[in-house]
């Protein structure tokens, strides 16, 4: 570790104030504090003892979405392997190819053959993800002059898991291009951003290149004749009823077809455990989500309808199919785009939960409403944080205000 | 050939005073009817048509209008002028007119020619008007085009319905942009625009004031001293 700590301090009198290549101290700066705590405090006025800062908040997420992604290579593999054992073939690409020549068996019992071939497709979209994005923070960063953000970790591991194994890796670099750009760095990058920008790159994609992303995206291999690929929710919404050859464990566990990370209800449980035992996720707007989804849902339940079958799934069923609990957990509970106040993220959350369900139910366009009911919730959280604040100060005022004159 | 002033009031519309980037008026067409660039085109025309008239015309009578009904005389001329428009491209161009749809007949509820009436044609003589007439519906023109260029280009791979970049469902290489045929991707590009416009010309940059916040009752200072 010397070495790497020689490294940084001989250059860094290359890039300090007034030195030629002082455009480049937010890369110095980003890689630095990314090997080290930053030996800067604030000095003097009262300030905040704590040793969780952004980098280690951020970094907590990461590891909270571990569980996730190891499920998310598992699960493409076991649904690629899946379908070949129903009569399905496997898609001719690089990744078939390279499967093959480590001579793993193509068997779902098989969880190392699942894991590796998951990962041939999970890493590259990752990886891409990740130069795309990088790339445009840096190029932000040395010309607003501001650090490096490591809020762009959790933007980058993020994006990936909420696609299709199948996504073309171009339209995955166009889409993060967009999330982090149009996202973020417009309005003046990490924390001042009112959208999610994972959630901006994925709906880029959904409304640039649906044929991509919706349909039968999930499972990276050739259907047999008569059988469909379809998600759970849209097997649902078709009124097809239950995925065939799939039962609810399997929905808990994960093993359904979906976007690569989204499908597992136990790996999220373990993330939203430890979001919320360490208090980064805040516990009032999954508890919000929760909610407004078990309402909404009973509510149409009472209601019922002849011709839309998705108005009878019981309010439980909302929580283990689709994007639900991934969003819950990690997207709604972001800090910086959900609403700031206690009292506004349960508003906030409820928000989202009425919202997803109507869309999951109501509307016939889009089987999934997560993403969507998310990214309006996000716009309307100042919003709700304001009517808040101004209750808050609307009811002291009356308790003082008298007192006060 | 033209005097300094006249040249300003012809020129400053198209980038520095520009209706769409600096103003940011008349941006309903601009989402609407930018999807292709031969509608954008014939959108452009109107416009422009209808404001040197209604420039000049109002220009000519401005002396005789009372101000306090002002507005409802620009109004009624405004659009008499749109509906002589609309009733020319139904003639003349009916196929575009079709696909302009109610687009046309909001040209009367177009940000720009009330402004340009109110803020320039009732103060000046007619030939400054038309001239500020001119550059107004140039400067429109100017950005209406580039984003439909952008969203022809990109969202159906052609330029005036010439396939430029070939598509995959014609055994080309290109993948249409699905995003760039829906409305908001015109917000997008308008927004880069007036991105890219205030670096090239950083004078267009407004620095919000600070604003103060005041309490209602009293404040919090003398609760204090209370």
């Amino acid at each position: 570790m010397r070495i790497v700590r020689k490294l940084f301090d001989s250059l860094e009198p290359h890039v300090a104030p007034g030195a030629k290549y002082h455009k480049l101290f937010p890369l110095w700066e980003g890689m630095e504090s990314f090997f080290y705590t930053p030996s800067a405090v604030t000095t003097g006025g009262p300030h905040v003892r704590d040793n969780l800062d952004l980098k280690r908040m951020m970094l907590l997420v990461v590891i909270a979405l571990v569980p996730c992604i190891i499920m998310a290579l598992y699960n493409t593999g076991y649904q690629i392997h899946h379908v070949v054992e129903q009569g399905g073939t496997l898609i001719d690409n690089w990744q078939t190819a390279v499967f093959s020549a480590t001579g793993l068996p193509v068997e779902t019992s098989s969880v190392l053959s699942c894991m590796v071939h998951g990962a041939l497709y999970f890493f590259p979209i990752l990886i891409v993800t990740l130069i795309a994005g990088g790339t445009a923070e840096v190029i932000f960063s040395v010309v607003r002059g501001h650090v490096i953000s490591e809020g762009f970790f959790v933007t980058g591991t993020l994006i990936p898991l909420i696609l299709p194994p199948t996504i073309p890796l171009w339209q995955v670099a166009m889409g993060t291009l967009f999330g982090v750009v149009i996202g973020k760095e417009i309005f003046g990058g990490t924390g001042m951003n009112f959208l999610n920008p994972a959630l901006t790159a994925r709906a880029f994609l959904f409304f640039a290149y649906p044929a991509q992303i919706s349909g039968e995206v999930w499972v990276a291999a050739i259907q047999p004749d008569g059988r469909s690929g379809a998600t759970w929710l849209a097997s649902f919404a078709e009124g097809a009823g239950h995925l065939p050859g799939y039962t609810w464990m399997d929905a808990f566990i994960g093993r359904i077809p979906g976007s690569m990370g989204e499908t597992s209800v136990i790996a999220i449980l373990l993330g939203a455990a430890l979001l919320l035992v360490t208090r980064v996720g805040a516990w009032q707007t999954m508890f919000g989500v929760l909610v407004g989804t078990l309402l909404t849902a009973f509510g149409l339940n009472m209601m019922g309808s002849e011709t839309n079958a998705m108005m009878s799934l019981p309010p439980l069923y909302h929580l283990l199919i689709g994007g639900w609990a991934f969003g819950a957990v990690f997207m709604a509970t972001d800090p910086v785009s959900s609403a700031f106040t206690s009292t506004g993220k349960l508003w906030y959350g409820f928000g989202i939960g009425l919202l997803c369900v109507l869309i999951r139910v109501v509307n016939p366009a889009y089987p999934e409403g997560m993403m969507l009911a998310i990214l309006f919730m996000n716009m309307f959280a100042p919003l709700i944080d304001h009517a808040v604040v101004q209750a808050n100060i609307r009811r002291r005022t009356q308790r003082y205000g008298q007192r006060a004159a | 050939m033209l005097d300094k002033q006249t040249r300003s009031v012809l020129l400053d519309p198209l980038f520095d005073e520009n209706p769409i980037g600096k103003q940011v008026l008349g941006i309903c067409s601009a989402l609407a009817v930018t999807t292709l660039l031969k509608p954008s085109l014939v959108m452009c025309l109107a416009v422009t048509a209808v404001l040197i008239a209604s420039n000049v015309s109002i220009s000519l009578i401005r002396s005789y209008i009372p101000s306090s009904i002002r507005i409802i005389v620009q109004l009624t001329i405004i659009s008499s002028l749109v509906i002589i428009c609309d009733q020319v491209l139904k003639a003349f161009a009916y196929g575009v007119s079709r696909q302009l749809s109610v687009f046309v007949g909001l040209i009367i509820t177009n940000c720009i020619l009330m402004g340009r009436a109110e803020a320039f044609a009732m103060q000046n003589g007619p030939r400054a008007s038309f001239f500020d007439a001119v550059g107004n519906g140039v400067g429109y023109s100017l950005v209406l085009l580039l984003v439909a260029f952008f969203r022809e280009l990109f969202g159906s791979g052609s330029v005036f319905g010439v396939a430029v970049l070939p598509l995959v469902r014609d055994g080309g290489w290109y993948v249409p942009n699905g995003l760039m045929v829906l409305s908001p991707a015109a917000f997008f590009l308008i927004g880069g625009l007036i991105w890219a416009l205030r670096e090239w010309k950083p004078k267009q940059i407004e620095i919000e004031p600070v604003v103060e916040i005041e309490l209602e009752h009293g404040a919090p200072a003398s609760r204090h001293a209370a």
